[in-house]
C-alpha cells in the first residue's frame, strides 16, 4: 500500500496531519545535541568557556599555517631577553625567539598531540572495555588483572626511560607510547557501564535472534553508552594536556626545537628568569590553566546535560 | 579476613615477577651494562669481553634475568657510572628526602581533605559546598606541575617566604636547626602537593556523607532524638571515615609518581630528581634500580590500600 493510499483512506484532512505531526515532534524527547545545547545556554560560563575553546584552538590552527618553524626557532642573540611590547609583541626568550609566535606553534603541538592520544588511547580504551564488560567471565577476569597490573607500573617513569631509548623519537612515537599508558581510566568506565548493559533485555533479545556478537558490541551497546563515552573523552582530552606538556617541562616531551608549552614553562627552571624574565613562562602557564579549565569545564556541562536529573537546561 | 590479606599477597608474588622480567628486558634495551660504572677509558676491548663473558652477559635472557634476580636478593644492584658508588647507597640517601616529603604531603592532604568533605557534605548544595566543588574542579583540572612552578614563582621568589632549592640549608648544623631547616623546605612542595591532592578524598567523602544522610541508621538515631551534631560525629563520621583510610595506600601512589615534578621544580634531592639526573647522565644502572624501586612501591601501596579496605568493609573481601 502506498503513501498515497493510505492518505485517501484516511479520515485525517492535511492540515491536521501537518499540525499533529508538529505537536507529536514538540512533545518528543529533544535529540541529544539540542539538550547539550540547551544546557550551554542556561549556563553562561560553560558558553564562554565553549567560545573561549573554539575561538582558541582555530586561532591557534590558522595562525600556526602562517609562521614557519624553523626561522621561529632561530637563535638571534643579539634579541635575547626582549621586553614585551618593545620590539617584539610578547617579548623574547634567551635566545631572541619571539615568545608569541613560540606560544601559537607550542600550542598547536601541544593541543595536536592531545588530540591524538585521546583518539588513540580512548579508542584502545573503549574498545577494551567494551570487550572486558560485554563477554565477562574469565574474559574479563584476565583482562581486569592486566588492567590492575598496569595500573600499578610507574607511569611517567616508564614513559621516559622509552623516549630515551628509542631509536627514531618523533611525535608520532611519542603518542604512541603515552597511548599505550593512558588508556586505563576510560576502559575501567566502559567495563563497569557495558557490564551492566549486557544484562539487559535488548542485548539477550538480540542474542537469542542470532546477531552477530561483533554487531551488539559495536552497533548496540556502544551507541546507548554514547553519552559516557563523550563525556569521558572530553575529560581525558584536558587531562591529556597536562599529560604532554608536563612530560616536556621534565624535557622528555618534544624533541627540541619543537616548540609545546611545557618546554616553555620549563624557561622558569632558571632562578633569574623565573623572576626577571617572567615573560618567558609565565604567558604559556596561564595559558594551560585558561585551556584545561575551560575544556574540563565543557566535559562537566556535557555530563550534566546526559544525567537527565542535574540538567540545568529544561526548563 | 587473613583469609583475603593472604589471597591478596599471594595475588602480589606474580605481579612482582612481571614486574621484574619487565624491568630486566628494559635495562637490557639500554645501551652500557654493569660495567659501565667500572670501566676506565684504558680498559681494552679483550678485557671487557672476557669480563662480559665471566658475568654471563652472552647466555640467554632468562639465564641473566635469573643472576639478576639473585644479586638483587643480595642487595647487589650495581655500581653507578656517575657517581661511583654502589647504586643501593645512592638511593638510599635519596629515598629518605623523598619519604620525608611523601608523609608530610600525605598528612596534609588528610587534614585538608577530611573536614572539608564532611562540610561539603553535610551543607549539601549551600554556599560552602559550592565553593568547595569548584575547587575540587579547579584543582583537578589545572596540570600539577604548572601550579608548582606557579607557586614556587609567588611565594619562594616574589614573597619570599619559603627556601626555593634544595632540602636542608648548608648552615644549619646542629640537630634541632637541621630538622627545622628540613622542614622549611618541604612546607611548600608537601602544602601545593596536599591542596591539589584532596580532590579524590573530598569528593568520596562529600556522597559518602550525603548518602549516609538518607541512609536508615541515620534516620533511626533521628527519629529517637539524637542531637544532629551527635549523629554526625558518632553515626556518620565513623561510617564515612573508614573507607578513606583505604585511600592511604593509593596516595603513597600517586606522591610517587608526583614526586618526579615536585622535586624537579623545587631542585629537592629526592630519588624523583635522581632519576632525572641518572637519565640525562645515562645512569643505567640508577634507573633501573629506581623504576624497579617505584614499581614495587607502588604495588606494597595499593596492597596497603586493599588490606585496609577488607579490614574496614567486608563487602569487598575476595571470595
Amino acid at each position: 500500500m502506498s503513501q498515497n493510499q493510505l492518505n485517501r483512506q484516511s479520515s485525517i484532512s492535511e492540515e491536521d496531519l501537518a499540525r499533529l505531526s508538529k505537536e507529536a515532534e514538540q512533545e518528543a524527547t529533544p535529540s541529544s545535541l539540542r539538550i547539550v545545547w540547551n544546557e550551554f545556554k542556561a549556563d553562561r560560563p560553560a558558553l564562554f568557556a565553549l567560545v573561549i575553546m573554539v575561538v582558541f584552538i582555530l586561532f591557534v590552527m590558522i595562525a600556526s599555517l602562517f609562521i614557519n618553524q624553523g626561522q621561529a626557532m632561530a637563535t638571534n642573540i643579539m634579541d635575547s631577553y626582549d621586553k614585551p611590547f618593545t620590539q617584539f609583541f610578547l617579548g623574547t626568550d634567551q635566545g631572541g625567539r619571539s615568545i608569541a609566535k613560540q606560544l601559537i606553534l607550542g600550542s598547536r603541538n601541544s593541543i595536536g598531540i592531545a588530540i591524538g592520544l585521546t583518539i588513540i588511547s580512548s579508542t584502545f580504551g573503549i574498545c577494551y572495555g567494551l570487550i572486558a564488560g560485554y563477554f565477562g567471565g574469565i574474559v574479563d577476569n584476565v583482562m581486569m588483572r592486566i588492567y590492575d597490573f598496569m595500573l600499578m607500573l610507574p607511569i611517567t617513569l616508564f614513559i621516559i626511560v622509552l623516549v630515551t631509548i628509542i631509536p627514531n623519537y618523533n611525535v608520532v612515537t611519542l603518542t604512541l607510547i603515552l597511548s599505550s599508558f593512558y588508556w586505563m581510566g576510560t576502559s575501567r568506565l566502559i567495563r563497569a557501564r557495558t557490564l551492566s548493559e549486557s544484562k539487559k533485555d535488548y542485548v539477550a533479545a538480540s542474542k537469542t535472534s542470532g546477531t552477530s556478537t561483533f554487531k551488539i558490541i559495536f552497533r548496540e551497546i556502544m551507541p546507548n553508552i554514547s553519552s559516557l563515552i563523550i563525556v569521558d573523552t572530553m575529560l581525558s582530552f584536558a587531562e591529556n594536556i597536562g599529560v604532554e606538556t608536563g612530560l616536556s617541562y621534565l624535557g622528555f616531551g618534544l624533541p627540541t626545537n619543537t616548540p609545546s608549552l611545557g618546554t616553555m614553562i620549563a624557561n622558569a627552571n632558571d632562578p633569574s628568569s623565573i623572576t626577571e624574565y617572567w615573560w618567558t613562562w609565565l604567558l604559556a602557564a596561564v595559558e594551560i590553566i585558561i585551556l584545561t579549565l575551560s575544556i574540563s569545564y565543557i566535559g562537566q556541562v556535557i555530563r550534566r546535560a546526559t544525567d537527565a536529573s542535574q540538567r540545568l537546561g529544561d526548563d | 579476613m587473613w583469609k583475603t590479606v593472604l589471597r591478596r599477597v599471594l595475588i602480589m608474588i606474580p605481579e612482582i615477577i612481571i614486574l621484574s622480567i619487565l624491568v630486566f628486558l628494559l635495562a637490557k634495551a639500554m645501551p652500557g651494562d654493569p660495567f659501565t660504572g667500572s670501566i676506565g677509558p684504558h680498559t681494552s676491548a679483550a678485557q671487557i669481553h672476557h669480563l662480559k663473558e665471566a658475568a654471563g652477559l652472552y647466555n640467554p635472557w632468562y639465564e641473566q634475568y635469573w643472576n639478576w634476580v639473585v644479586h638483587l636478593f643480595h642487595g647487589n644492584l650495581g655500581t653507578s657510572f656517575q657517581y661511583q658508588e654502589p647504586v643501593t647507597r645512592i638511593i638510599g640517601n635519596r629515598a629518605i628526602n623523598t619519604l620525608w616529603l611523601a608523609v608530610f604531603a600525605m598528612v596534609l592532604t588528610y587534614a585538608i581533605g577530611i573536614p572539608m568533605g564532611l562540610y561539603a557534605g553535610r551543607n549539601q548544595n549551600k554556599i560552602g559546598d559550592t565553593i568547595i566543588r569548584v575547587y575540587t574542579f579547579v584543582t583537578m583540572s589545572i596540570p600539577f606541575f604548572v601550579i608548582l612552578v606557579l607557586g614556587l614563582w609567588i611565594f619562594g621568589y616574589v614573597l619570599g617566604w619559603f627556601p626555593t632549592t634544595g632540602s636542608v640549608s648548608a648552615t644549619a648544623n646542629s640537630g634541632m636547626a637541621t630538622t627545622l631547616s628540613r622542614l622549611q623546605h618541604i612546607v611548600l612542595p608537601g602544602l601545593l602537593a596536599a591542596l591539589f591532592g584532596t580532590v579524590n578524598i573530598v569528593q568520596y567523602l562529600r556522597s559518602e556523607v550525603i548518602d549516609a544522610k538518607r541512609s536508615d541508621y541515620v534516620r533511626t538515631a533521628r527519629s529517637k532524638g539524637v542531637p544532629t551534631g551527635d549523629v554526625f560525629r558518632h553515626h556518620i563520621l565513623r561510617n564515612s571515615l573508614l573507607p578513606i583510610a583505604a585511600f592511604a595506600g593509593y596516595s603513597i601512589t600517586g606522591l610517587l609518581g608526583g614526586s618526579l615534578y615536585t622535586e624537579m621544580v623545587f631542585s629537592y634531592p629526592g630519588m624523583g630528581l635522581l632519576f632525572l639526573n641518572s637519565i640525562s647522565y645515562r645512569d643505567y644502572t640508577v634507573i633501573t634500580a629506581l623504576v624497579l624501586l617505584y614499581g614495587i612501591l607502588n604495588l606494597f601501596g595499593t596492597l596497603l590500600s586493599d588490606i585496609i579496605l577488607s579490614a574496614v568493609d567486608p563487602r569487598v573481601r575476595i571470595q
